[in-house]
């Protein structure tokens, strides 16, 4: 069983435990280690981690990235994750289960600077690079052996090594077969990880998981699933396409694949994000074309806000809607001018709703911004819209407004859910 | 009902109300012209989309049986047009479902018709506003605006011209503004008796064009009625009735810049075919022409990423310019739809490179466009 040091990168067809070259134990030894090729990479609490290398007197101190005190967390140092704090938290909550945190203001512009730096070393790898997230990537490796002379394990510890000692940050590397399990990996051991779940164990290792390990299944799903019976992944596993395709209509056969371990997914170099969206689940299907737009103002809300975050603007949106049975409608429209604001968005998607809002039960909603244009080309306003400018400006006070005191702090009515205070 | 007219006659009259009937239509009467002949000789013919409604009174008829049906508008038109010259044409409907018969001469046919109860009716209500205007009149402001009109599907208050009385320097006017949010055109003409205190409204485009079509016959007044949901529209034997578009139509006079100072004048000819001619290097059409102006020099250029740069410079021969140097870029298209609404001299006022640019008629201050520039 081949095993290789993840420190001096010394590695050998022969388990070892402790390095024999320079003693470390950071090693990883697994019958499969020189023949994966796909590897899912994600920066460990990566806001904070940039933020602590800037500021090495925080090193030793609990450091939370997010919004003032009644702002919820961005991100959380490994730190301040073991008195409990978590990403998305209210940040009095936060405070509550750590007091000494120190807590600081994000600074996009900073990560997605540093994340293209990580971006840049992955690419020098190889060229199957697909970028999920500012901090996140999924590489395929197969067939570069020859150029790296070592095998794709190798030259991803490397490449660990290299992040850490040139960007600051480190890395958790998920090794698998596709990129489910690569995904699953990375998330097994975290921070500065190396797992690798191989081709044969993957079916084993997901029988007794939950349902909601599985990515793609989210709390109200997988409140469905267990309401069907469906606890944990073996379950679903054991489905046959067919049994999944009644039960889960179109969707069923891919899902019980997954619960398997199997991913067709192949990795797509798109250096260029085409399109960008935001989707919700509802706990309940729901009908009413107004019932609707509620969710569907907070996915525009949440779709800008990503734009920002990539520097992107919407030439057109798509809105997509998912019937109680499964069917998947989507409905475009191409906007007078590229914007970033959810108004804007809103209002585009607003009559594709109308249309499609004919009484069917709608268990999903989404928007996606497509085609994406430039950032710069956005709501410059025209002869018939000279106020655009002032309403991006509006969007912008929102923006900051949320980001210091909570997403909470302005809220359009039509956000709101009906009948519950949050 | 029976009755015989001059296909002239008959042509005539189905020509215009065959055009607003929907070629694609999904509700079968649509596609109907309702035809109801009266006893003492009157003979009128109605065909409605459901926002426009045309009725044409036909003189000339003879009359043997009164009565009412609706039959097929295109091949109605189609078959007539088809008819030899001078033919008399007779149309026979036995009433009910029975089918309608064409006669003339030696050529007969037999067309469906449909129940005259499911033809629409539009009701008109009141249309308090009323005045006359010059057909001559109306085909400007027509012309001179519904090339900037929108067809965005989203912003559909854009989709039409906004007729609206105002005020120009003290006097009262009628103004037609339509734009697209790149260009905007801005048409004013004295106020005609009657207008003062109309609702502002939205024409929509298919009623600008059916309007426009009418207008071309005629040399007499027009006569207009409206009130803040629909205009109606008289040009003698016709009357074309239509909804309005509900909408806001944007404070149009916000984007009209007022400190553009650099004037540009240059031979509406001139400019018109060297901006042709730079533009055909590229099949694209959004593609901009830019305009280098310097002192009385005029540059146009264009590129093309598989042909290359096409230029033609305009001199003082011809150009007027006495600012600053300045570099700009439009739309070629929407260049020349302007151009082609100018008589002889084109004027330019500019602010910078990157805001909006006034073109006028030098001769017709009455018309004012203006342009959003492109980057380039």
């Amino acid at each position: 069983m081949p095993s290789l040091c993840r420190d001096c990168l010394r590695h050998a067809a022969q388990p070892f435990g402790r390095c024999p070259a320079c003693g470390s134990r950071r090693t990883v030894t697994h019958p499969d280690l020189f023949h994966l090729t796909v590897a899912h990479v994600d920066c460990d609490a990566f806001y904070a981690s940039v933020e602590k290398r800037d500021r090495p007197d925080l090193l030793t101190k609990p450091v939370i990235v997010g919004g003032g005190k009644r702002g919820v967390v961005a991100a959380a140092c490994y730190l301040a994750r073991t008195r409990g704090v978590r990403s998305a938290m209210p940040m009095f909550k936060a405070l509550a289960a750590c007091p000494d945190a120190v807590v600081i203001k994000p600074e996009m512009a900073k990560y997605v600077r540093e994340g293209r730096r990580i971006r840049a070393l992955m690419e020098a790898l190889t060229p199957l690079v697909q970028p999920l997230s500012i901090d996140e990537a999924v590489l395929d490796l197969t067939g570069t052996e020859a150029l790296h002379g070592a095998p794709p394990a190798v030259v991803l510890a490397r490449f660990a090594r290299q992040v850490e000692k040139e960007v600051g940050v480190t890395v958790s590397i998920g090794l698998a077969a596709n990129r489910l399990m690569a995904k699953l990996a990375a998330e097994r051991d975290k921070p500065r990880g190396f797992a690798v779940i191989g081709a044969g164990e993957a079916a084993g290792w997901l029988a007794p998981q939950p349902v909601s390990l599985l990515p793609g299944i989210g709390p109200a799903m997988a409140k469905r699933l267990q309401a069907a019976g469906f606890s944990t992944l073996g379950q679903l596993a054991a489905l046959s396409p067919r049994e999944a395709m009644q039960r889960f209509g179109e969707d069923g056969p891919s899902l019980a694949a997954r619960a398997r371990g199997e991913d067709e997914r192949r990795v797509i170099p798109d250096r260029e994000t085409k399109s960008i969206s935001a989707e919700t689940t509802f706990e309940a299907d729901i009908a009413a074309r107004a019932a609707l737009e509620a969710p569907l103002w907070r996915m525009c809300e949440k779709l800008a806000r990503r734009l920002k975050e990539k520097d992107l603007a919407a030439a057109g949106v798509t809105l997509k809607l998912k019937t109680a049975a499964f069917a998947t409608r989507t409905r475009a429209a191409r906007l007078p001018q590229p914007t970033r604001l959810p108004d804007v968005l809103f209002a585009a998607a607003q009559p594709l709703l109308a249309r499609e809002a004919d009484g069917t039960a709608f268990r999903l909603i989404g928007i996606g911004a497509q085609p994406l244009v430039q950032a710069a080309e956005a709501d410059r306003g025209d002869l018939a819209d000279p106020e655009a400018p002032k309403r991006a400006a509006r969007w912008a006070a929102v923006e900051a407004l949320r980001a210091r005191f909570g997403d909470d702090a302005v809220v359009k009515g039509r956000g709101l859910k009906m009948g519950r205070r949050e | 009902m029976k009755f015989t007219v001059d296909r002239a006659v008959l042509l005539k009259a189905l020509a215009h109300v065959q055009s607003v009937v929907e070629r694609r239509n999904t509700i079968p009467i649509l596609a109907n012209v309702l035809i109801d002949a009266k006893t003492e000789g009157n003979l009128t013919l109605t065909a409605t989309d459901m926002e426009i409604a045309v009725v044409e009174e036909v003189a000339g008829v003879t009359v043997a049986r009164g009565g009412r049906t609706t039959a097929p508008a295109a091949t109605l038109y189609e078959i007539v047009r088809k008819l030899p010259e001078g033919a008399r044409v007779e149309l026979d409907h036995g009433g009910g479902d029975g089918p309608l018969t064409l006669r003339a001469g030696k050529f007969n046919t037999t067309l469906a018709v449909l129940p005259v109860d499911d033809f629409p009716s539009m009701t008109e209500g009141r249309l308090p506003t009323k005045f006359a205007i010059k057909a001559g009149v109306l085909r400007d402001l027509i012309d001179r605006t519904r090339f900037a009109i929108s067809t965005e599907e989203t912003r559909y208050y854009l989709n039409g011209i906004y007729l609206h009385a105002a005020e120009a320097e003290g006097a009262p006017v009628l103004r037609a503004v339509a734009t697209d949010g790149h260009r905007l055109a801005r048409v004013e003409e004295p106020l005609p008796e009657g207008a003062k205190g109309m609702p502002g409204v939205i024409v929509p485009r298919k009623t600008v064009n059916e309007v426009r079509k009418l207008a071309e016959e005629t040399q007499d007044e027009i006569e207009i009625r409206l009130s803040d949901t629909k205009i109606r529209f008289g040009l003698g034997t016709v009357a074309l009735t239509s909804k309005l578009i509900d909408g806001t139509f944007p404070e149009y006079e916000r984007v009209i810049p007022r400190g553009n100072d650099k004037k540009l004048t240059v031979p509406k000819k001139d400019f018109e075919e060297a901006v042709a001619r730079v533009a055909a290097i590229s099949s694209e059409r959004s593609r901009p022409v830019k305009l280098s102006i310097s002192r009385n020099n005029l540059l146009l250029t264009a590129n093309s990423p598989e042909q290359g740069q096409a230029q033609e410079e305009l001199d003082a021969d011809t150009v007027a310019y006495e600012s600053s140097p300045l570099e700009i870029g439009f739309q070629a298209r929407y260049l020349t739809d302007i151009t082609a609404q100018i008589g002889d001299k084109v004027e330019f006022l500019f602010a910078d490179g990157a805001a909006p640019t006034i073109v006028k008629d030098e001769a017709k201050p009455e018309a004012l466009y203006v342009l959003m520039p492109m980057r380039v």
